[in-house]
């Protein structure tokens, strides 16, 4: 099955270069081409399911620019590429899983989509379901009825960092009360019931 | 499932057996008021009447039940009676504890029989602790919001307490369960069977649907009912 490519790229004329030289190759379809996440933009990205995304980085204002990646990220889990024709700032080309030029030449820009998937598949995907070793101490933690405060202080993280964890735990297991996260460690093992009585 | 095109159906002279097939969860209205079934083809204010039931209120309540996301126009509540009211969310207290809870542990027991007796503790001192919770909302309810709701319609309420505390105290109880949902689909050792699991699973299930609707009937039928008489006192 060849992969989805979503592009997010105001010029029509690149965005068409870019569909044809995909289509061509077959290894990859274009599915949509938005010129930028103003309005439905941001559903279609997350109903799109792309498998990758090429953004032209000047539809981000300069102030949100160096946060681009990321919040592609809140809407897809696609690898995230940057096409660019002119001189740009290195720093903020390398959120990005690869960067296309306008003058790359079409077997270039099919490797170069190639290596920033492969790169993706090879590192944990934040969305997956199971606990990080992190989490999985913070929620033992949580289990012994530590409070924010002393898990940030013995971790020696933020109570932010803290808070985004049990977010996670929360959001990777279904289990909100602080009891159910309790009986959740103990089922797991993650705890020995003598710590907790 | 009712649609929104059927809420104009819900009237008096609608046939009970009509109104009952609406959805499954209408029963459990049915028998917590009392009413008997064998209602033969008579209309929902015929069964309400000789039941001693207000109609409009049985049907306001019947309302939360059948159509997700329905919202009683204030003259359906200003006809609605207050007293009634409190009948089916004492009724349902019961119903709750003594029947739904009683099921629930049952099925729970069974399905946690073949565990360790670590993960048999930590389950049912799990379940126990859902259950007391419960237990102290309801008897809130039953000790300072349900009679002070009989005070403001005797115009006897003293104003040490509003119904707006009560909506601002009104806790969240369905956290727990939808937790003891999740362990228990998820999460329980290899040696529970499986068809235990669906049996806890279906009580669960609908014991956290039931109680979602006794929510709505609470915030949106109780309270709004007390604040217009309190503010007309």
């Amino acid at each position: 099955m060849s992969k989805r490519v979503l592009l997010i790229i105001p010029s029509a004329i690149v965005a068409r270069g870019l569909e044809h030289i995909f289509n061509d190759l077959g290894e990859f379809e274009v599915c949509g081409i938005l010129t930028d996440l103003s309005g439905s933009g941001e559903a279609q990205l997350r109903n799109m399911d792309a498998d990758v995304v090429i953004v032209d980085p000047s539809i981000f204002d300069h102030a949100s620019r160096g946060n681009a990646r990321a919040s592609l990220s809140e809407h897809t889990s696609a690898a995230v590429l940057a096409i660019v024709g002119s001189l740009w700032d290195e720093d903020s080309l390398r959120q990005y899983d690869g960067v296309l030029s306008l003058y790359d030449v079409p077997t270039t820009v099919i490797r170069k989509v190639r290596t920033a998937l492969e790169g993706r598949s090879e590192t944990p995907r934040s969305e997956g379901e199971e606990l990080s070793a992190r989490e999985k101490e913070i929620l033992v933690c949580v289990a012994k009825g530590m409070l924010n405060k002393e898990i940030a202080d013995q971790f020696n993280l933020s109570i932010y960092t803290v808070i985004t964890h049990r977010k996670n735990i929360t959001r990777k297991t279904g289990i909100k009360t602080v009891a159910g996260l309790t009986v959740y460690a103990l089922l797991n093992n993650l705890i020995d019931i003598n710590t907790i009585e | 499932m009712a649609t929104s095109n059927e809420r104009h159906l819900l009237s008096p002279s609608m046939k009970m057996a009509d109104l009952m097939n609406l959805r499954f969860s209408l029963l459990g209205v049915l028998t917590r008021m009392g009413v008997p079934f064998g209602f033969g083809d008579a209309t929902v204010e015929e069964v309400c009447r000789k039941q001693g039931i207000d109609p409009e209120t049985f049907l306001l309540i019947c309302g939360v039940y059948a159509i997700d996301g329905w919202l009683p126009t204030k003259e359906r509540l200003e006809r609605a009676d207050l007293r009634d009211v409190l009948k089916y969310l004492r009724l349902s207290h019961a119903y709750y504890m003594d029947v739904a809870l009683k099921e629930l542990a049952e099925s729970l027991e069974t399905l946690i029989e073949p565990c360790g007796e670590k993960a048999r503790r930590i389950i049912w001192r799990f379940f126990a602790d859902y259950k007391d919770e419960l237990s102290k909302h309801f008897e809130y309810e039953e000790k300072t919001v349900f009679p002070h709701a009989e005070a403001v319609l005797r115009r006897g309420a003293d104003r040490t307490f509003t119904i707006g505390e009560y909506e601002e105290n009104h806790s969240n109880v369905e956290e727990k369960l939808e937790d003891l949902k999740n362990l228990v689909m998820k999460y329980l050792p290899a040696e529970c069977r499986q068809q235990d699991i669906f049996r806890a699973l279906f009580y669960i299930f609908s014991l956290e649907t039931d109680l979602q609707k006794h929510t709505v009937v609470e915030d949106d039928i109780l309270v709004p009912i007390v604040n217009r008489l309190e503010n007309h006192e």
